[in-house]
């Protein structure tokens, strides 16, 4: 085999394995239609989305979801409402404020937050939060949005703090300079040239972290309580989608119709977080800055 | 004149009130995100400690786990996290060289850049919910470390890849074009220049998705992970006890939930000590090396 057809034949074999992300995700499709649309044939997508019952167990079983669809709508919500001033203004302070030596300590903090794994989190949630947040507001149960809101946005904090860190670096240095030189203080700076500038990038992050907040599954399976109706306060319990699958799928009879809901479960998460990540991706793809004329 | 100067002074100084208020603000966040990580991690050390043995690290759970070790779900872990290192590894480097070596900018790599971004987005539930429908059952795998090893691989993929991508991007190009210069073949010079200098920080993220492969539970709850063994396991198709979902399992199924409470705390400690001894490491190596740099 001469020189230039082995390199030809090395290119395909890369581009192949290259391909490995989009398989799997063809892998994941595939076997979440083949265990969960056979509910279909059951009930209708419209019941199933839309059905304000979910009694899996009963003698004749329910299947709505809509409730937990609420579930996880009202804690990414209310998670994203604590995140996201934090996340943004940790990586202001990291970007443009902080001395060097916080800098690195900040920096490392968020990086080992992000690294606690869920069920840590979760456990923290149910073992220390919960009894605590019971006490002190007289609550029937610790156990609620308002505790599963809090332990997310820990969650997602890291996410959004890093990427909106890089935003921030990213706006060029002229801008800065420019405003400076116009006799703006530091403040001005930062809130009317930097944070516009670097916004696109922001919303990505805010939106990455919204996606990370509705497919954690430890932290809203141990700590929002698990009841499957709507809720009428924060203080009331929860039964998000990653909860329900993660403690239901356990008990459920294999390929009974109880199994392939909740497959069918995880199918509309799988499309909730994919729309997030498709809208992140085509806002920062969109505005990406090719430099700094282009403004 | 007097008047004038007065006023200029006085938004001067008002410019300046409204920046330390700002500056407070952003470092008050700073400090909530420090406080948070330090207040769990404290919590978990304080009320850890006390149990943390060399029998609890070494023995089998006994008293239908109100007593004993957690051996079982220490070894279990380390397996399922070699298995999924070993998965995600090697395709991800690979993938990585395709992507900063290969393609050249446009649709397909776009494409391909889309797909790894969903596929970090896919929530850790659904991959439980693939690795059951595609591993355990599809492939007929069975609950097992294989079928383990495998969901959490790909699951750190995008984590590797990323890796990676930056530390094959950060070698100089000069090297590449001394190389082929000399009239070595394109992927001799990948294997011989490229690899080689690029392989601390490849090395580094690897450490990152070790840290993340063995602190999920939601992944494996359906494709590995025991309730209880009383042996180790002899095969890749054997089920084993993991430490995530040992304290998912202790916390809220346990036989006395309460009496427990210091064990659950015991190996909480040990899976944050694991998980972020490991990113620590990979932590210091990095900013080891950023300091060595030589180019």
């Amino acid at each position: 085999m001469n020189r230039q057809r082995k390199e030809k034949l090395i290119k395909i074999i890369f581009f192949i394995f290259a391909l490995i992300s989009i398989i799997i995700l063809g892998m994941i499709l595939f076997s979440l239609f083949r265990e969960g649309l056979p509910l279909f044939k059951k009930i209708s997508i419209y019941d199933f989305v839309f059905g304000l019952e979910w009694y899996p167990t009963a003698d004749t079983p329910l299947f709505g979801i809509f409730p937990l669809i609420v579930g996880s709508v009202i804690v990414t919500i209310f998670a994203t409402l604590i995140a996201v001033p934090l996340g943004v203004l940790s990586a202001v302070y990291i970007s443009e404020i902080a001395p060097q030596s916080i800098k690195e300590i900040l920096k490392s903090s968020i990086e080992l937050l992000a690294g606690l794994p869920s069920v840590v989190l979760g456990f923290f949630g149910m073992v220390v939060v919960a009894p605590w947040m019971q006490e002190t507001f007289d609550l029937p149960t610790g156990l609620n949005i308002v505790n599963a809101s809090v332990i997310l946005a820990i969650m997602a904090i890291p996410t959004i703090s890093s990427i909106s860190e890089d935003a921030l670096y990213a706006v060029s240095r002229e801008f800065k300079e420019a405003s400076y030189a116009l006799g703006a203080t530091k403040f001005e700076t930062i809130t009317r040239i930097i944070l516009p500038s670097a916004l696109s990038g922001i919303l990505t992050a805010v939106i990455l972290g919204m996606s990370r907040a509705i497919g954690e599954t430890m932290v809203v399976l141990m700590v929002a309580g698990g009841a499957a109706a709507l809720p009428e306060s924060i203080f009331d319990s929860v039964r998000p989608m990653p909860a329900s699958i993660a403690a239901e799928m356990g008990e459920a009879p294999y390929r009974s119709a109880h199994y392939q809901a909740l497959f069918a479960t995880g199918i509309v998460l799988f499309f909730m977080t994919m729309m997030f990540n498709l809208i992140a991706d085509h806002i920062s793809h969109k505005f990406k800055q090719v430099g700094s004329g282009t403004l | 004149m007097n008047s004038i100067s007065k006023a200029q002074n006085n938004s001067m100084q008002w410019r300046y009130f409204k920046q330390k208020l700002f500056f407070s603000t952003v470092r008050l966040s700073a400090l909530i995100i420090v406080l948070t990580l330090g207040g769990i991690i404290f919590h978990i050390v304080f009320n850890g400690i006390g149990v943390i043995s060399w029998d609890f690290i070494t023995q089998y759970p006994t008293d239908s786990m109100t007593k004993g070790g957690i051996m079982p779900a220490i070894i279990g872990t380390l397996y399922l996290t070699v298995g999924a290192i070993s998965v995600g590894l090697p395709l991800g480097i690979v993938s990585a060289i395709y992507l900063t070596e290969y393609a050249k900018q446009g649709k397909i790599i776009r494409i391909i850049k889309v797909g790894i971004n969903c596929l970090a987005g896919v929530p850790s539930v659904v991959f439980g919910l693939f690795g059951l429908g595609f591993f355990v059952v599809f492939l007929k795998f069975g609950s097992s470390i294989l079928a383990g090893s495998l969901t959490l691989g790909f699951l750190i993929l995008p984590t590797i890849i990323g890796a990676s991508e930056e530390a094959l991007k950060s070698v100089p190009q000069t090297f590449r074009e001394a190389s082929l210069a000399l009239g070595v073949s394109k992927w001799q010079t990948i294997f011989r220049i490229v690899l080689p200098n690029a392989l601390p920080g490849i090395m580094t993220g690897s450490i990152l998705g070790i840290g993340r492969a063995a602190g999920e539970t939601a992944p494996i709850m359906f494709t590995a992970a025991a309730f209880f063994t009383s042996r180790l396991p002899g095969s890749i198709f054997d089920e084993v006890m993991a430490l995530p979902y040992h304290i998912y399992v202790l916390a809220t199924a346990g036989t006395n939930i309460e009496q427990t409470r210091p064990i659950q705390f015991g190996t909480v400690l040990v899976l944050v000590a694991l998980v972020l001894g490991v990113d620590l490491i990979a932590i210091i190596i990095r900013s080891y090396m950023r300091k060595q740099k030589r180019w």
